[in-house]
């Protein structure tokens, strides 16, 4: 049984005229990888253009690591345009105007879906570290039940970046079946140490901050933790050489440098601003747990070790997307997939678009890619009779 | 849009219907035709990023690679027909590229540039020099085409390979129309050739299944 409702926000609506989307709350238990069973449990999401008939025009995108369901519509929280805003919408490559598109916020986020800073029902508190550690299959698992609920056999195309394409994978390796279509776009089979490490930095930073407090902080994040976690994460999302380009060492509203620590250059502040910006959006928790459900994120150890065998029974086309600055996803790991696919003969295109602006490129203005997703997916709904 | 000549000659060879692989696809051309004409579940490698970005905006299934490193990914008989167009005197080891082609497909199809060709052969004599004539127009030290060789030299290493030469096409001087090889001499008349070629009953092929390092 699920009932759906207007979603609940950590924080005030800055922007009544936003969408806020739908909840859907599951009484059915969501059993999770660590064991354990989420129940109830609420998948917050947000659904552009219409449904079809046959109801074979449905493109699930999935979010990376801080993103949510507000992919192609301004976010009520901060006003700002959907995170895809450049790749969805009316007669854009994900074009609203064809497709059905969904976008759920992943559960352990904090946009409405059930997280850490939700009530646990046998305390009546928030969840903080009581809330179990989700996987990338659990996130993927509870998608699964939205779109039954939603009355959907088979998803035309599931897409998304970073995070967003381990999903991607995980949905096709649980419901080969289901996915028609995959395009996971500057991702991994894996998390790899280097990029463990980093997230490693940034949950010590949140915890390191006093008012972290174990994860019992009610309404007073760790803020200044939080920030410094963004901010660390934010160097790799970028290229040196974007970050080079974009900052150099140009100096912070001064001439000249200050012999002391404030924000002398202007990349300092750039970083800081990120940083700031993220707190008023983000959770401090939910960071740490969809930062580990990245971590454990390795698609092959469920198989033997052997990548290829998680796709022994998909029948989808894909089409994989890397950058060629993206250090964090590297072409390689994508790559990885992409031999993996064809030891099944499985119909897969790998494009490595060239770019300076790192693994951010996925979610900016790059018109290789833009026009590389328009073409698979005008060849997806050729092949699937969609007008 | 009308298809190289000798393009359109391997698509004339390939069934409807079958599930393709072109090994060095270039722009796309080939398989677009044989998705259209013929149905084919059609796949491309391509060396090229430009030519794989290419490829995909215009719907076709290529991902970016490199015949002597990546062919080893693919599973054995995974696909009806693997094709390799004007491409092998550009690999580096094309015994081991053909092995991987024969051991792929069910059927392979192979057209190279034939070194045999008179013009070829008198360019050496006359000039002393190595060879540049319109279907080979490089000079020696900037040429991609490293392991040349001549349509007797290729029957040869696919005869060694274990493969059954099913057809040779030679294409003739202009190199717009293909003729049927016979025994006029094709390695000396004829600018380049297409091989139709299988390996059934030949190696004892395992299942399909994964081999080792291929996740």
């Amino acid at each position: 049984m699920a009932q759906t409702a207007n979603p609940t926000f950590l924080r005030p609506v800055c922007e009544p005229e936003a969408d806020p989307g739908k909840a859907i709350t599951f009484s059915t238990p969501l059993a999770l990888d660590c064991g354990r069973t989420l129940s109830p449990f609420t998948i917050a999401y947000m659904t552009y253009g219409t449904l079809n008939a046959a109801r074979s025009n449905a493109i699930l995108i999935c979010h990376a690591l801080t993103g949510d369901q507000f992919a192609a519509s301004r976010h009520p929280l901060t006003g700002k345009p959907g995170w895809w805003d450049i790749m969805v919408g009316p007669g854009k490559p994900i074009d609203t105007d064809r497709f059905f598109v969904i976008c759920t916020n992943v559960i352990g986020g904090c946009m409405g879906s059930t997280g850490p800073a939700s009530i646990n029902p046998a305390t009546g508190k928030s969840y903080g570290l009581d809330f179990p550690v989700v996987t990338i299959g659990d996130m993927v698992r509870a998608q699964a039940m939205l779109i039954d609920a939603l009355g959907i056999e088979k998803l035309l195309c599931v897409t998304g970046g970073s995070m967003g394409g381990m999903q991607v994978l995980q949905w096709a390796a649980s419901y080969p079946e289901r996915v028609v279509n995959a395009m996971p776009i500057a991702t991994a089979a894996r998390h790899s140490a280097q990029n463990i490490a980093f997230h490693e930095v940034g949950r010590q930073a949140i915890m390191a901050d006093p008012d972290w407090k174990n994860g019992d902080y009610g309404t007073a994040q760790p803020g200044k933790g939080l920030a410094v976690a963004r901010m660390a994460a934010h160097i790799t999302y970028l290229s040196e050489a974007a970050l080079q380009r974009k900052f150099g060492r140009e100096l912070q509203d001064r001439d000249q440098i200050s012999f002391g620590f404030g924000a002398d250059f202007q990349v300092e502040s750039y970083l800081h601003h990120q940083g700031m910006t993220f707190v008023d959006r983000f959770d401090a928790n939910s960071y740490l747990y969809i930062t580990r459900a990245m971590d454990y994120f390795d698609l092959a150890s469920d198989y033997n070790g052997v990548l290829a065998d998680a796709f022994r029974n998909t029948k989808a086309r894909f089409c994989l997307i890397s950058f060629t600055s993206d250090w964090l996803f590297p072409t390689p790991e994508n790559k990885r997939i992409a031999h993996a696919l064809n030891a099944t003969a499985a119909n897969v295109s790998f494009v490595e678009i060239e770019s300076d602006k790192g693994h951010d490129a996925f979610l900016l203005d790059e018109p290789e890619m833009l026009q590389t997703v328009r073409g698979f997916l005008n060849a997806a709904a050729n092949a699937n009779g969609i007008a | 849009m009308s298809l190289r000549p000798d393009l359109a000659a391997i698509a004339e060879m390939i069934e409807a219907d079958s599930r393709v692989l072109d090994v060095g696809c270039g722009d796309g051309a080939l398989l677009e035709h044989l998705k259209r004409t013929r149905n084919v579940d059609g796949r491309g490698i391509e060396l090229s990023q430009q030519n794989v970005n290419h490829c995909v905006a215009r719907g076709l299934s290529v991902l970016q690679g490199d015949a002597d490193t990546d062919l080893a990914d693919y599973p054995s008989q995974a696909f009806d027909v693997v094709i390799l167009s004007q491409t092998i005197q550009a690999t580096r080891a094309p015994a081991k590229v053909l092995e991987d082609l024969l051991r792929i497909g069910r059927r392979t199809i192979v057209s190279f540039p034939n070194f045999g060709h008179w013009r070829v052969r008198l360019s050496l004599l006359f000039n002393g020099r190595m060879p540049r004539t319109h279907a080979l127009d490089y000079a020696w030290y900037d040429t991609p085409n490293i392991h040349l060789c001549t349509i007797r030299d290729f029957t040869q290493m696919a005869t060694q390979a274990g493969a059954t030469i099913e057809k040779t096409l030679a294409l003739d001087a202009n190199g717009t129309k293909p003729v049927q090889a016979d025994a006029f001499g094709p390695n000396l008349m004829a600018e380049g050739a297409i091989f139709l070629m299988n390996r059934r009953g030949g190696a004892a092929w395992g299942p399909i299944a994964h081999r080792a390092g291929s996740s």
